[in-house]
């Protein structure tokens, strides 16, 4: 059988003939073969010559000297430009063995520096050469492959005593930090346990025996110790509320870090109300309750409502401002010969403890703020610093592959929702590598304007709304105050606070659709904007409503026919927070229920119900701000939002477990209905946010509020305990000048009183001194960021340079290695190697 | 606090104390859930460090690891012998590191060693697949992966040779802050 092989050789012989000049070898057989080919090709010879001409040896010469020739010409082909060079040269597999050695021995590799790092470098060594060690004494064979620090498997005897060395070392740099240190570095090493045992033992043989931090300095030792000890206390109450620490870890487990943060969020809240509760209790609610004041017993009927309305016996209970005295208790006294003059008993017996009422109101009020003030700016100021970014994030991809995957859920379901979500996240940032376009953005400006201003205008008129309506709601009471009182007069109390909820609840609705119809491109941006926008309407609502607590009724309490405005306003932020919670457990158990109805129903979609984490959290941060607002007027208010948050807590919780739990329809094919939320949610960020949140618009809108009442409104005469003052902070003035004559020591307490507090001077300075400092700290961290970015250029350019010094490196290993004629070889610069 | 306990000397809860981010009390409730895992194998007296280890099947059946497509690396990485099989020692070693409290440092080390497959203290592009492929469960196509595999490389190296290092990995993570909360395993 003939069989015509077209041995089309002329393009690819002329590029290889053209490459050849230099190559002496390969010629002879090439041209020998060209030869061949050409004649048999030229004089038309039969195919049988052609057949006898590429027998099996010989087309298989040829093949090989084919490829050989090939693969020179590719040689010398890279070698004539620099860049085909370098990308060759930089393929790993090509690299010879001088070249990995030269790599592994460079100074960045093997040695650490000193501080920490070297420490960490160091148990990085260790720990590399202990397993390698334990590796070899199994399998021999270890691939040659270049180790960080050290080149291929030394003998073993020489890494045993590496590793003493190395021990030794460890133990030393240990050795020379403080106590407190030691444990810190201790537990932040890179070890294994059995080895940080020994370190230990080996590091603080003086102290076996005893954990490091319970070894104290010998000078002031039992101040130490006692304040341990209360600090362990106050840790094991705290532990003690690790209570939720199981309903927590299932949350974690089912739905991820996002939801897990609104419910560590409530427990943060809890601490800080708690912290109020004990504090007003102590010192304000309990002496009280012992020697309660004598007032007239009004006649009131008992009526389930006064629970919600705060009104009948409450008002006149310790729940609210009007009854609390104004003046001095004495701790002999018995209740019954207490007046609400002077104090009883004579004055002259010296194992009385007077302990002035209005005072402590005073400064009890005013610490809990102060304290709550530090507290929430230094948890501020700590989250922030775990959450600054340092550098623009240009490329999100390498952290999305390795820090997103959140290792804390642990259901199958909610395992494989996460890695959907991940991969529909790796899809869509592929998609937009590959060709990614803007959407039309004139299109979208006038979307967004729209929106914008539905958003404003909706804020706006519900405001102006609530203002009408307390408005009109007083002079409804006044008519009522002057007829007879009974339940629907009370039960109108709970319009105004009904009103309000109804709006929060309605309007963040609103939003939603807003930002649906808006279509945000990114979700992070989507997020933000519709935490501003509800912000911004709970910001106006409680601007409203402060206004006409303070600015009308406090002012005028005559005209609104109220003889304790404090009261009436305690009582006014009880049932706002009561109605709040009402609302949000009716919204709870049926809002979802009828919106999954209404989803599945009519629009005839499976959309499961999402759990919003921004506008749940604002809500409580709402109902915290109303707290604190209260405080003043109401000292058990915090009581009745700690109650509050442990109902809502359990609530939330069983209502998410539930929802996941029901599969809706048959066709759904997930058992998870409440999924977490698809957006990327970033958890350090968003609780950043939370408690910037909770610390600014809040907690600065409370403190401004109640400095205001305390600073500038009349206190009412007829209840309270500042009811002869013309000011709330009178009473600290007066004990001030009180001390003075009666005890001159102290003076100057007064003197600093003076000087300080009432002394503007002081205050502009400090403000001036504060403002100095935090300008100089952005300055140096603007200077840090510059400098940062210079050293990233600068780490560029010497990987650049690497680059380049390996291909020099690998192209003179390659020459040695096949030697050929020098003329067309670049010569080698410097003495790298 | 009454020492009633007889399962550790005062010492060893002393040095695991020291050595991990655990208390007293999170230490013995540890080794029971430790115990829990296997009851016939575990002595309940440590006091002379037996050498108790429990095999890897056990150790990822524990509900907090059950479904974690990283389960059987995280054994391996905290276990002495690398092969998954945990004692008491690597047990608590594991969940102090995967606390909360632990600093980002040490997580960025273990999370490297973690996404390290061939365990050559490089991440190099195989190490990279294999993560992607558990990350989405082998649900991107080759094309996919490996122009994701390429980018991160791009983007994440810094010294240019083409893997990335404990250096480059940790530098990533100090740009997630998410790294410290989704790095966490509550038990």
């Amino acid at each position: 059988m003939a069989y015509s092989v077209d041995f089309n050789l002329s393009p690819i012989m002329e590029l290889e003939l053209e490459s050849l000049r230099g190559d002496d070898t390969a010629q002879d057989s090439m041209c020998q073969l060209i030869r061949v080919t050409g004649t048999g090709l030229e004089s038309g010879s039969p195919k049988t010559l052609e057949m006898d001409v590429l027998t099996t040896e010989s087309r298989d010469r040829l093949a090989s000297q084919m490829s050989d020739v090939r693969e020179r010409a590719d040689e010398r082909r890279l070698q004539r430009s620099e860049e085909s060079m370098q990308t060759n040269l930089l393929v790993r597999n090509r690299w010879s063995a001088a070249t990995l050695r030269v790599l592994s021995s460079m100074p960045s590799r093997s040695v650490g520096q000193q501080s920490r790092l070297e420490i960490i470098s160091q148990c990085n060594i260790r720990s590399t050469q202990l397993r390698r060690y334990h590796r070899q004494t199994k399998d021999v064979s270890l691939s040659s492959r270049p180790s960080i620090r050290g080149y291929g498997i030394e003998a073993d005897s020489e890494d045993v005593c590496e590793e003493e060395t190395k021990r030794q070392e460890l133990v030393n740099n240990l050795q020379s930090l403080s106590a407190g240190d030691r444990v810190r570095m201790l537990r932040a090493m890179p070890l294994s346990l059995a080895e940080k045992t020994k370190l230990r033992k080996l590091a603080f043989s003086d102290k076996v025996g005893q954990s490091i931090l319970s070894s104290q300095v010998p000078c002031c030792s039992l101040l130490k110790r006692t304040l341990y000890h209360i600090l362990f206390g106050c840790l094991f109450i705290l532990s003690s509320l690790q209570l939720w620490q199981v309903a927590l870890k299932r949350l974690g487990g089912r739905f991820g870090t996002g939801v897990l943060s609104y419910f560590l969020f409530i427990r943060t809240l809890l601490l800080f109300n708690v912290f109020l509760f004990l504090i007003n209790g102590l010192f304000l609610v309990l002496p009280q309750a012992i020697h309660p004041p004598l007032h007239t017993p009004s006649s009131h009927r008992v009526t389930g409502l006064e629970l919600f309305t705060g009104t009948g016996y409450l008002s006149n209970s310790l729940m609210f401002y009007g009854y609390y005295t104004n003046s001095t208790i004495n701790t002999s006294c018995r209740p019954a010969e207490a007046t609400t003059g002077t104090g009883c008993g004579t004055t002259s017996d010296p194992h009385m403890m007077a302990y002035n009422i209005p005072l402590a109101y005073f400064f009890t009020i005013g610490i809990t703020f102060f304290i709550t003030g530090i507290v929430l700016v230094y948890s501020m100021s700590k989250s922030f610093g775990r959450s600054f970014r340092v550098f623009k994030s240009q490329g999100n991809l390498a952290i999305k592959i390795f820090c997103s995957w959140d290792f804390k859920v642990s259901k199958k379901m909610s395992v494989r929702l996460q890695s959907e979500n991940i991969t529909t996240q790796l899809k869509e940032l592929l998609s937009e590598v590959k060709g990614g376009e803007e959407k039309g953005r004139l299109s979208g400006m006038a979307v967004h304007l729209l929106a914008w201003s539905i958003s404003l205008g909706s804020t706006f008129f519900c405001a102006l709304g609530i203002h009408c309506f307390a408005k009109d709601m007083h002079l409804r009471r006044l008519e009522d105050a002057e007829g007879e009182v009974s339940l629907v007069h009370e039960a109108r109390l709970l319009a105004l606070p009904g009103v309000v909820s109804c709006g929060n609840l309605l309007l963040p609705g609103l939003f939603n659709l807003m930002s649906w119809m808006e279509n945000f491109n990114s979700p992070i941006v989507c997020l933000y904007v519709s935490i501003f926008r509800n912000l911004l309407l709970k910001v106006s609502i409680l601007g409203v409503l402060c206004y006409h607590w303070l600015g009308k009724i406090a002012a005028e309490p005559e005209q609104h026919g109220l003889q304790c405005w404090e009261s009436f306003v305690g009582q006014e932020l009880y049932r706002f927070l009561l109605v709040d919670f009402i609302f949000t457990v009716l919204n709870t158990v049926f809002g979802e229920f009828i919106w999954k109805l209404f989803a599945q129903g009519v629009l005839r979609r499976r959309r499961k119900p999402v759990f919003d984490i921004a506008r749940n959290v604002l809500e409580l941060i709402y109902g915290q701000t109303l707290t604190w607002l209260g405080v003043l007027f109401t000292p058990l208010l915090p009581a009745v939002q700690i109650l509050k948050l442990l109902l809502l807590f359990h609530m939330k919780k069983s209502s998410l477990l539930v929802n996941s739990l029901v599969a809706f329809l048959p066709q759904s094919s997930l058992l998870v209905n409440c999924q977490a939320p698809r957006k990327p949610w970033r958890a350090s960020q968003m609780s950043t946010l939370f408690i910037s949140l909770l610390c600014f618009p809040s907690f600065l809108g409370a403190t401004v509020s109640v400095t205001y009442t305390i600073w500038t409104i009349k206190p009412s005469s007829g209840c309270g305990p500042f009811r002869n003052l013309p000011f709330m902070f009178h009473s600290g003035k007066q004990w001030a000048q009180e001390l003075k004559s009666t005890n001159p020591k102290l003076a100057w307490l007064n003197w600093v009183h003076s000087c300080l507090v009432e002394n503007p001077l002081f205050l502009f300075l400090m403000g001036g001194v504060f403002l100095m400092v935090i300008y100089i700290h952005t300055q140096i961290v603007d200077g840090q960021r510059k400098i940062i970015s210079l050293l990233q250029e600068q780490m560029e350019n010497e990987g650049k340079d690497k680059k380049f010094l390996i291909t020099r490196l690998q192209a003179i290993h390659e020459e040695r290695q096949y030697p050929l004629s020098p003329s067309s070889r670049p010569q080698p610069q410097g003495s790298e190697v | 606090m009454g020492n009633k306990q007889t399962i550790f000397t005062a010492q060893q809860l002393d040095a695991y104390q020291d050595c991990t981010f655990f208390t007293r009390k999170e230490i013995l409730r540890l080794f029971d859930r430790y115990r829990d895992l296997a009851p016939q194998l575990v002595p309940l007296d440590y006091t002379d460090q037996p050498d108790v280890r429990l095999p890897y099947e056990l150790i990822g059946s524990m509900p907090e690891l059950k479904d974690n497509p990283f389960r059987q690396r995280i054994a391996e990485v905290f276990s002495e012998d690398g092969e998954g099989n945990m004692t008491l020692d690597d047990f608590l070693d594991m969940f102090s590191v995967l606390s909360e409290m632990a600093p980002r440092d040490l997580k960025a080390y273990y999370a490297f060693k973690i996404y390290d497959f061939n365990n050559d203290d490089f991440l190099c592009k195989s190490d990279l697949e294999k993560t992607l492929n558990k990350l989405t469960r082998n649900e991107l196509t080759e094309d996919e992966v490996r122009m994701v595999c390429e980018k991160v490389i791009d983007e994440a190296d810094l010294d240019n040779d083409g893997r990335l290092s404990l250096e480059d990995f940790q530098h990533m993570i100090v740009r997630a802050p998410d790294f410290l909360s989704t790095f966490h395993i509550r038990i």
